[in-house]
């Protein structure tokens, strides 16, 4: 890596932090912070708009430079996080979008306390979501950390401290200072350099193999040193049983995780109506669907024209699959094309990740304020403006995510965001899909299903083999591991549905019809909607 | 309550279309004729008006209203249509999702079996997913679009009118 590549690169993401900067000092000016301001950004975003926004909170680093760099080394395994990253957005868009939206006014809680008792089921939503938030933005602190010792060369210590630090403190800013508005806006602008960069290095990738995509996929066969195997399943997971059971539970995290996920259901929010909210999801499904079309062409194209073994040289995990592409679509290590591109593609990544880590934020900030502390705080305290707990807690949680952050520094960001998921899958979507859709579901239902799915879940990862048993464990030297899968998804969602149910027909407490009656209306016609 | 609806509302449509109430008695007729249907509103829409006299309107609370709203014919309808699409379409996805996955990981072999090319079973399910999400998404709008936006707009301007009329009469 030599000092041309980094200082561009830093060059470009300076001018991109100043960009964004300046974007959140433009929005946040003359703007008295309304709840309805900070948290949903007004609601008068575009579908358009709001499509791209949601591309750019949800398409991030590990995607971009994960699943391209798992294609490279792995083949077809890779693949198949993308098709589950996509097919998730269908259970978003018929079961969730629109009804969230309807029902909701800013948070999660807000659609279930709706029709419970609220106190209760919002600071059991609350602590869900907000464990979400903390585990996918570590997963993001981490890949922000070694990204910058992997692109800019400094493998010390002491960069990716700073890394983590930095961004931790750009996120605090963009957030509290613009709230939804400033960060609606930064993933926009994210979005469009990200589909750009994808699409620019797979025209490149295309035009090299002219346009053949047969020959794309023998070269890369070719050149993997798997031969035939490359293009088909089982390079990765096609080991002993407890590993594919392990793939079977991220796949199902995967697909049921995303519609659990605080920020994204956040976004809906953002647009004035339950219509915009399904043609906001199109435009991001539309988007997400062809970037990781690209990602499937950047991944082979990686293997068939710098080599798996010359990437699997560089990073062990592949994650430098994309970069050294554009090094060698650019011309090369010394040419001024490889040196531009791979700058370019250098600062996309930072870009991302400070986008995704900022939507993060703002949604883990929106729990804390408007489930957590409206909750708990007691009774006779003065109360303070709910935005300003929420620009506190988006402190708090800043500082939180730079702490573990720089603790798990060495944990795999694809398991971390895999654990996300899986909690998200467990303990959100159960009560979500649950009070949308049951008539008899109750209030110790909602408690139940929040806790019987995160509980199982947390301890599942507490007893596998990513937390002691095995050299790679976070505790390698004790061993108490008793569950064998890494990701508890196969088990602990399925156990959220079961306590939701479970909770419901124990309750002595019959469910309010009038109050289900309210919420089935709301949701599908928007009557009342915020 | 806000009706940010306008800017997605098409405007003026004064024909309320076939299949609609077009009593110019109805106390909703002329609500229902100024503004709030959607150009692009082509299926038939539901009866939106729920049956019953003005005697019943002036008792009704809140709760009452979602109730009652709940119960009529209209919004069954809303909801029939949208369940008997998306549940199905559900089911469908995730059946086939999952039997990728489990395939993907049981079976290798079979993924491995080349079609033409360098392209295999396993590349062809891959794009298949990704081409069925397209076409899914692409189904679900559209029949969201002609099948269900008017009715439900034309449900949540009832619901409007009848908690405005209910605050007023206090």
């Amino acid at each position: 890596m030599t000092g041309d590549h980094q200082s561009l690169a830093l060059l470009l993401f300076g001018i991109f932090v100043g960009v964004t900067l300046a974007i959140t000092t433009w929005v946040s000016r003359n703007r008295h912070g309304s709840a309805e301001e900070f948290y949903a950004g007004g609601r008068l975003f575009s579908p358009m708009e709001n499509g791209f926004a949601i591309a750019g909170d949800y398409m991030s680093a590990a995607s971009f430079l994960g699943i391209s760099g798992l294609i490279a080394l792995f083949g077809y395994d890779g693949l198949l996080y993308s098709v589950g990253f996509l097919v998730a957005w269908l259970v978003v868009l018929f079961l969730v979008a629109e009804l969230v939206r309807n029902c909701g006014r800013f948070t999660l809680a807000d659609v279930v306390a709706s029709r419970m008792r609220e106190r209760p089921v919002r600071i059991a939503a609350g602590t869900s979501s907000v464990t979400v938030s903390v585990l996918y933005l570590v997963a993001q602190m981490v890949g922000a950390g070694s990204l910058v010792a992997l692109l800019l060369g400094g493998t010390s210590g002491a960069a990716q401290s700073w890394t983590v630090i930095g961004v931790g403190a750009l996120m605090v800013i963009y957030v509290s200072l613009g709230g939804m508005r400033a960060t609606t806006w930064i993933q926009i602008v994210k979005a469009v350099l990200l589909m750009c960069g994808a699409i620019a290095l797979t025209v490149l990738v295309l035009v090299r193999f002219h346009g053949d995509f047969d020959q794309l996929l023998r070269t890369a066969a070719d050149r993997s040193g798997h031969g035939e195997r490359f293009l088909a399943p089982g390079l990765k997971y096609g080991g002993d049983w407890t590993a594919r059971l392990d793939f079977i539970s991220l796949g199902l995290a995967l697909v049921l995780g995303t519609a659990g996920l605080p920020h994204i259901l956040s976004r809906f929010y953002t647009v004035p109506t339950a219509r915009a909210a399904r043609r906001s999801v199109v435009w991001s499904i539309g988007l997400i669907g062809s970037f990781y079309l690209m990602t499937i062409v950047l991944g082979f194209g990686a293997a068939a024209i710098v080599g798996s073994e010359a990437v699997r040289g560089s990073n062990a995990a592949g994650n430098t699959a994309v970069p050294l592409l554009a090094l060698d679509l650019g011309g090369g290590a010394d040419s001024t094309g490889g040196t531009v591109l791979f700058a370019i593609v250098a600062a996309i990544a930072f870009a991302t990740i400070l986008a995704v880590v900022a939507g993060i934020t703002l949604a883990s900030s929106a729990s804390v304020a408007h489930d957590l502390y409206a909750s708990l705080r007691r009774r006779n305290a003065k109360p303070r403006s709910e935005v300003a707990v929420a620009r506190v807690a988006a402190a708090g949680i800043g500082v939180v995510a730079i702490g573990l952050g720089l603790l798990a520094r060495d944990l795999n960001v694809a398991f971390l965001v895999g654990l996300a998921f899986a909690v998200a899958a467990s303990a959100n979507l159960p009560v979500l899909l649950y009070s949308l859709f049951w008539r008899n579901f109750t209030t110790r239902g909602a408690v139940w299903s929040v806790y019987g799915g995160l509980l199982p879940a947390l301890t599942l990862v507490l007893l596998s083999p990513v937390v002691s048993g095995s050299p790679n464990s976070l505790f390698p030297g004790v061993d108490f591991q008793c569950f064998p899968l890494e990701n508890p998804g196969l088990v602990s969602i399925p156990l959220g549905f079961l306590a939701g149910w479970l909770g419901t027909v124990t309750s002595r407490e019959p469910a309010d019809e009038a109050k289900h009656a309210e919420t089935e209306v709301r949701s599908l016609t928007g009557a009342g909607a915020a | 309550m806000e009706m940010h609806d306008a800017r997605d509302a098409g405007v003026g449509q004064a024909d309320p279309g076939p299949g609609r109430p077009g009593d110019p008695r109805d106390p909703w007729y002329d609500a229902l004729a100024s503004g709030w249907g959607e150009l692009d509103g082509t299926g038939a829409p539901a009866s939106v008006v729920p049956p019953r006299g003005p005697a019943e309107r002036r008792s009704a609370s809140a709760a009452d209203i979602y109730l009652e709203v709940q119960r009529s014919e209209a919004f069954q309808e809303v909801r029939g249509r949208y369940r008997r699409f998306a549940f199905p379409a559900v089911v469908l996805f995730f059946a086939w999702y999952v039997a990728y996955v489990v395939t993907a990981t049981a079976a290798p072999g079979l993924m491995a079996r080349p079609v033409t090319g360098a392209v295999n079973v396993a590349m062809l399910a891959g794009l298949g997913q990704f081409l069925t999400t397209f076409l899914l998404t692409w189904a679900y709008a559209r029949h969201a679009r002609l099948r269900r936006d008017r009715a439900a707009l034309d449900l949540r301007w009832s619901v409007f009118e009848q908690t405005r009329e209910q605050g007023a009469e206090r």
